[in-house]
Order: C-alpha cells, then structure tokens, then sequence
C-alpha cells in the first residue's frame, strides 16, 4: 500500500468543503452549548428544590449517556412524534444539548466563586437583581470562565465526526463517503487525521494560553 | 415491553459487550496514563518528547477518525485488527492521552518537598516515584480517573459504527426490524445511564475507601 498523491490531491477539495460543515457544527453547537449551560446552570441553583432536583437529574442523565445514541434520537425519533430536523439541525442541537450539561458546570463554579461580599455589597447599594448580574457579578465570573469554555469548543470539534452516523456530510464523512466508493481508504482518512490536529493542536495551545492570562488576574 | 420480551437475548448480547468493551479498554487507558503520563516527567528529552507526541496526537485527532484508521487503514499496512481489537485499541488509546495528563497532574501536585525528601534519604528514582510520589497521587488521581471512565463508556458506543454488536448496534437492529424508534433509543439510553451510574458509584465508593484507609493508617516512611 503506497501513499498516492493523486488520490489526496482528488480528495482535498471535498475534505475542505467538509471542514466548513465541521466549523459550522462546531461554532452553532457551541453557541447553544454555552446558551442552554447558561440556561441550566441558573437552574441548578433555583431556590426551588424540586426544579434543582429535576434539572440536575436530568443533565446527569444526558451527560451519562453517549453523544452518538443522543444523535439517533433526534434524529430517528423526533420525525415519528411530528418533528422534523435536516440532519444539520438534529446534529448542532445533539452537540448543544449534550455539551450543556458539560458548560453548566462551568457556568455555576465561575458564578459560585463570586464570594458573598460582593452580592451583599451590591444589595447594600440598592442595586436590582438586573443590576447585580450585570454589574457586578458576571463581569467577575466571566474572564476565568472563558478558558475551559475554549476547552469545550474544541472537544466539540472533535466530537463532530458524530454527525456523519445521522448522514451530515462533515470532514470526516466527506473522506468516507470517497473511500467507500472508491476504496481507497489510506489518503482520505490519514488526510482528515491531519486537517483535525492542524485545527486542534494551535487551538488547544491557544486555550492554554487564555487560561494563563486569565489565571494571573487572579 | 413486548420489545424487551421479544429482543431480550440482542439487548442482553448488547449490554454484556458494552460492559466487555469498557472494561478492557479501561484496562488499556490505565496502562496509557501510567506510562505516557510518567513518561512526560522522564529525565530524558526524547522520551518526553515521544510521550508529548502521543499525547498530542491521540487528544488531537478525533476517537471515531482514530478507530476508523485502525479498522479499516491498518489492514492495508499489513496490520489487521479485528472490530473488537481495533474498538478497545481506539477507545483505550484516545481516553489513555487524557488519562496521562490526570497522572502527570496529580504527580506534579505532590508537594516538592516530598521530592526532596526522597531525594535526600538518597532514594533511586525508581523508589521515588513507587513508594512517595505516586502512593500520594493515586487518591486525586480518582475523581477525573471516574470522570475520564464515564467518557469511555461513552465512547465504546462508536464501536457499532465498526460493525461490533454493542447496545447501540442492538437498538439499530431492532428499528430496522420493527420501525419502532422511540422505544429501543429510550430503553438503550436507560440502560447506558445505569451502566455509568454503578461506574459513578464505584468511583465515588473508590474514592472514599482509599481516604478512609490512608486516613486511619500512619504515614509509612519506608
């Protein structure tokens, strides 16, 4: 078996429009990860027991279960209740609801790691609940989250090959779909290993080194 | 209920390799962390570098590219696994590049004066690590270890897509067989939260053991 550059040159052009499907998923999935975590992550610390009880069960329940049948679910069942998703859809919505649960842990410790004080001292000026989020807590929770959020877009893209099982035509599928039909599976699949650590070894450092700038402040 | 009469023995067949696949890859993803994340603190330039590689490589790629190289690449290179092989190899090789981090992390937070200590009662490197550094590592290494566990269960569900017959790969056969969907997704996510709720339960039961007994025993200091 020899590597032939004529097979990777053929391949690349669809590998490529594949990576753009990949950064898609990636950027939308992690849009709504970060939203619904957010989302989740006020949730779990309601006053309300019952509402603290059934959230945190229910995002243990979509963190302990796997990505890939999550994915089969939107996408093979919610069509027979009425619902109809392109596989794009389904995809980022898999992507987004899975990682939530992943986010919104890092939503609540950034946010419980705002010590009392501050909540007080803002009470005490007469500050509103709007008030006290905007101004004074979130602009303290935000910066040390913004590292391991990065960490998750990664993982996120990493988990996006996922889609090609509900027929997305990303990165990865593209490079399946040719290997199958022309059984050549050396190039497409060794080309696609690449193009993945060319996009996640600089962002992986780039992370590292939000996380440092961000580790100094405090 | 009638589908859990009717495809007992695939659902039983499926549960038992999702089990098999865990266990034997985290058997693998053990050895993985130990040696890369060991290998990270070596003396040595090349083994560190070596180690750095792997690592950058099996966190960098993604599991299902990595299990597809091996289950269908590596026969062309004159290597052929079989879907059990290359599944545990995948799963156990891409969780044990973030299993080396764990241990490397976990080594690294051993006070340095622990080091030093064994350093001046001229300890060999190898005593340094198996009978300071790494029993006081091992108690953080638990938490992200269980953690890390939960992906691997995970992850094994990617092996139906190399044709294995796991969980995943039971609830496809029976939506091709009865055009039912909703019921064998739910069943096989029910059954896969109560595989990785023993997984938690084990980890948590770990966790608490190891610190009652070290916690109720002295120090050694040989």
């Amino acid at each position: 078996m020899h590597w032939d550059w004529a097979v990777a040159a053929e391949v690349f052009p669809r590998l490529m429009a594949g990576l753009v499907v990949t950064v898609q998923a990636t950027f939308v999935g992690a849009a709504l990860a970060y939203a619904l975590g957010l989302v989740l992550a006020i949730l779990k610390m309601s006053e309300n027991r019952a509402v603290r009880w059934t959230v945190y069960w229910l995002s243990e329940f979509i963190r302990r279960t796997p990505l890939l049948v999550q994915l089969y679910f939107l996408f093979y069942v919610l069509p027979d209740l009425g619902l109809f998703l392109s596989p794009f859809l389904a995809g980022v919505i898999g992507l987004g609801l899975h990682f939530s649960t992943y986010t919104s842990e890092v939503f609540r410790a950034g946010i419980e790691n705002v010590p009392k004080g501050q909540w007080e001292a803002a009470k005490s000026l007469n500050y509103t609940m709007a008030q006290t989020w905007t101004r004074v807590i979130l602009p303290q929770s935000i910066p040390p989250m913004i590292p391991p959020l990065a960490n998750y877009l990664i993982t996120m893209f990493k988990e996006t090959p996922l889609l090609a099982a509900i027929t997305v035509v990303e990165l990865f599928n593209a490079a399946n779909i040719y290997s199958n039909s022309y059984y050549k599976y050396l190039e497409p699949m060794t080309l696609v290993g690449a193009l993945f650590l060319l996009v996640s070894i600089p962002s992986a450092y780039a992370a590292m080194w939000l996380e440092q700038k961000y580790s100094r402040r405090n | 209920m009638e589908l859990i009469v009717e495809f007992y023995p695939l659902l039983v067949k499926g549960t038992l390799l999702t089990i098999e696949l865990t266990v034997v890859s985290a058997v693998i993803a053990l050895a993985i962390s130990f040696t890369v994340g060991l290998a990270r603190l070596s003396r040595h330039w090349i083994v560190r570098t070596l180690a750095l590689i792997y690592l950058e490589f099996f966190r960098g790629t993604s599991a299902l590219v990595q299990m597809f190289f091996m289950f269908y690449v590596l026969p062309l290179l004159g290597i052929s696994l079989s879907p059990f092989l290359a599944g545990v190899i995948a799963c156990g090789f891409n969780l044990g590049s973030y299993g080396s981090e764990v241990v490397r992390g976990a080594i690294k937070s051993v006070g340095k004066g622990q080091s030093e200590a064994a350093h001046s009662l001229n300890y060999t490197s190898y005593q340094r690590y198996r009978y300071v550094l790494i029993p006081q590592a091992v108690p953080m290494m638990i938490p992200p270890f269980g953690n890390l566990l939960i992906e691997l269960m995970k992850l094994t569900a990617l092996t139906s897509l190399i044709t294995l017959s796991d969980l995943t790969f039971a609830a496809q056969i029976i939506r091709s067989q009865t055009a039912m969907t909703l019921e064998p997704f739910l069943l096989i996510l029910v059954i896969y939260f109560l595989i990785a709720s023993v997984l938690v339960g084990f980890t948590d039961w770990l966790a608490k053991s190891i610190a009652k007994r070290r916690g109720m025993t002295p120090v050694r200091t040989n």
